[in-house]
């Protein structure tokens, strides 16, 4: 077990390393320049030179990603060009709200999403699956913007009910308050996640219920719910996982759209901000978090995939 | 007969729905089983045996399957007419199933221990480490070797044989009175067969369970079953029991059946088969359904659908114009 995790994380450094210099050059290959936006308009080129200088920019290309992955080697990944902090300072601060935004997220969304499928699966066919892939259609296919703000609307300005944006730290506010500010944001951005989630339970799902094994379990006298929760969905468990893990990084790329919408200071706003100013180290860093992040969500679904399937285990 | 079945399905018709409508898979089924009694169901693929089998505990798909007539009686209840809640209680308790495909019969995720201790809790209320002995005990009884440590291992570290012996481990946990065993050496190795055919009959034997066993493999018959149910696309064609079948065959179709075991002592270089092959399900055959593959057959056996009919001792047999030419000889 821990073997398996310290291989996949030796696995992980190549991966990590190709990320950083792909976001290192994709970011220098976009046209802009962080000194003009930090100079401001009415600045003249002596400015905007002296401040290419200040910030290392005017070095070779070359010389510049070496030392930043000198720096990265020892801890350090640098400071933000505009907002006067280090990336690991900014990044720090904003990661509680997204990752509070993505675990309510998800929670919301697995229960609902396995729940739909599975019913969707045994009742094939019928209104009742109907329903269900209708509604995982419409979740799946409307942009979250659009429906947050037509729930904004609802919610906030007709009923009053959440705040319409904003974030209310746990700590600060009390789990209350923390709750109210981020139930709206992450349910909507649960709506297209639990489409993707009951699709792919029901596919599984309709695999495992022809299976023989099914008739043995309904032979022995097994009850359609204990058949049904146990005989199959633990069968149909390793495709969910699969899923679930997909669905915790899609998680984190959709906080930029929506924490955009509801003004949630997190990782996904301090990314947008960072492209918009050109703020290269900042870009580069959180790109490294979030390639960080896939990594280790994927060693967790190795890790789980152990646990709910026998057949890996022993290979 | 003044035997007292245990079980007795009388004139079972079973109807699938198809993509045009219903079709009828079995008709007019009817057949009893005393107990401690062996009884066989024989016939090629699609003669209707193993959806006869499998209707006695309604283990077809619910949405899909209509029994459109008849009875299954147990125990002076109709096990059609039953609850789905009281016949779970049947379901692995009084009756139990084994199936053809071991490799795919058994949940892949679980353990043996949590498969075979399921029925135990359910039917017996036995508590888990009660449940776990009697499983230890179980799997000895099906003769698997190291029984305290195989139990807790997965399917897949099992040969089909093997798992096998855990399906019969798990369908005689309750000590059923009738087992219904589909086809349950068709998937396995001639060696493998042999074992599992001694372990069921000493099970029988120790558990007095009746066994309804259905196979395409007339030599299974010959050594298993005392009376034989010989079915051809969806209907009972003969019933009799195994020596009079072998002996004395009443229908074209049981002719065809036993001429195409290969014997050792004649022609080794041909394989004698039965012309044709059976019908689909929903094709119409007027007359006797096995008139167009019958080397006997006659106008007669094109226009009236035959009838089941006593030609012996506990023998019907469908083919009245066999049954007329030796009645009259």
């Amino acid at each position: 077990m821990l073997r398996i995790v310290v291989i996949r994380l030796i696995q992980a450094i190549p991966v990590l390393l190709l990320i950083a210099v792909m976001a290192f050059i994709l970011m220098h290959l976009i046209p802009g320049d962080p000194a003009v936006v930090i100079a401001g308009a009415d600045a003249g080129p002596a400015a905007v030179e002296r401040i290419r200088h200040e910030l290392g920019l005017d070095r070779p290309i070359l010389e510049q990603l070496l030392s930043w992955l000198v720096n990265l080697g020892t801890g350090d990944f640098g400071r933000s060009l505009v907002l006067n902090q280090t990336v690991l300072s900014a990044v720090g601060e904003r990661l509680p709200v997204t990752m509070s935004l993505a675990m309510l997220s998800l929670a919301i969304t697995l229960p609902v999403g396995v729940f739909l499928g599975i019913l969707a699966a045994y009742f094939r066919g019928s209104w009742i699956d109907a329903a269900v892939m209708t509604l995982a259609l419409v979740g799946v296919s409307v942009p979250a913007f659009w429906i947050g703000i037509l729930s904004v609307i609802l919610f906030s300005v007709t009923l009053g009910w959440f705040p319409s944006a904003g974030y209310a730290p746990l700590l600060a506010n009390g789990p209350g308050a923390w709750l109210s500010s981020l139930i709206q944001p992450a349910f909507i951005l649960s709506l297209f996640q639990i489409g993707f989630l009951a699709r792919m339970t029901r596919s599984g799902m309709l695999d495992v219920l022809d299976q023989d094994f099914i008739r043995t379990a309904r032979a022995k006298g097994v009850s359609e719910w204990r058949t049904v929760g146990r005989h199959a969905f633990r069968n149909a468990l390793v495709g969910v996982v699969t899923v679930a893990g997909i669905i915790l990084s899609l998680l984190i790329g959709g906080s930029v759209v929506i924490e955009q919408v509801f003004a949630l200071p997190g990782i996904g706003r301090l990314v947008v901000q960072a492209i918009l100013a050109r703020d290269y180290p900042l870009i580069q860093g959180t790109m490294l978090l979030f390639g960080f992040a896939f990594v280790v969500i994927n060693i967790c679904v190795d890790l789980i995939y152990l646990w709910v399937d026998p057949r890996v285990r022993y290979d | 007969m003044t035997r007292v079945p245990l079980l007795s399905v009388e004139n079972l018709t079973v109807q699938f729905r198809g993509d045009s409508g219903w079709v009828t898979a079995i008709e007019d089924v009817s057949f009893e089983i005393g107990a401690g009694e062996n009884l066989g169901i024989v016939g090629e693929s699609g003669s209707g045996k193993s959806v006869s089998a499998l209707s006695i505990l309604r283990l077809h798909g619910r949405a899909n399957t209509r029994y459109a007539s008849g009875a299954i009686r147990f125990g002076g209840r109709d096990l059609l007419s039953m609850s789905e809640r009281e016949l779970r209680k049947v379901r692995g308790g009084d009756i139990a199933m084994i199936f053809q495909d071991p490799m795919s019969s058994l949940n892949p995720v679980l353990t043996i221990a949590e498969q075979i201790i399921e029925p135990l809790q359910l039917h017996q209320g036995l508590s888990s480490a009660a449940a776990r002995r009697r499983a230890i005990e179980l799997l000895e009884m099906v003769r698997i070797a190291d029984a305290g440590r195989r139990i807790d291992e997965y399917p897949h570290r099992l040969s089909g044989g093997m798992r096998q012996r855990v399906m019969i481990a798990i369908a005689i946990a309750c000590q059923p009175k009738l087992l219904i065993a589909d086809e349950p050496t068709t998937a396995l190795d001639v060696t493998i067969q042999g074992q599992i055919l001694e372990l069921l009959r000493d099970l029988q034997r120790e558990i007095g369970m009746s066994v309804v066993l259905i196979t395409h493999d007339l030599g299974v018959i010959a050594e298993f079953a005392q009376r034989v149910l010989v079915m051809y696309a969806g209907r009972v064609i003969e019933q009799a029991p195994v020596a009079a079948l072998f002996n004395r065959p009443m229908h074209p179709y049981t002719d065809g059946l036993i001429d195409a075991v290969p014997k050792l002592d004649g022609d080794l270089h041909r394989l004698t088969t039965i012309p044709g092959s059976i019908p689909d399900l929903a094709t119409v055959i007027p007359g006797c359904r096995f008139n167009p593959r019958c080397r006997e057959a006659m106008d007669v056996c094109r226009r009236n659908a035959p009838a089941l009919l006593p030609v012996g001792p506990d023998h019907l047999s469908r083919c009245p114009p066999r049954a007329a030419a030796r009645g009259a000889a």
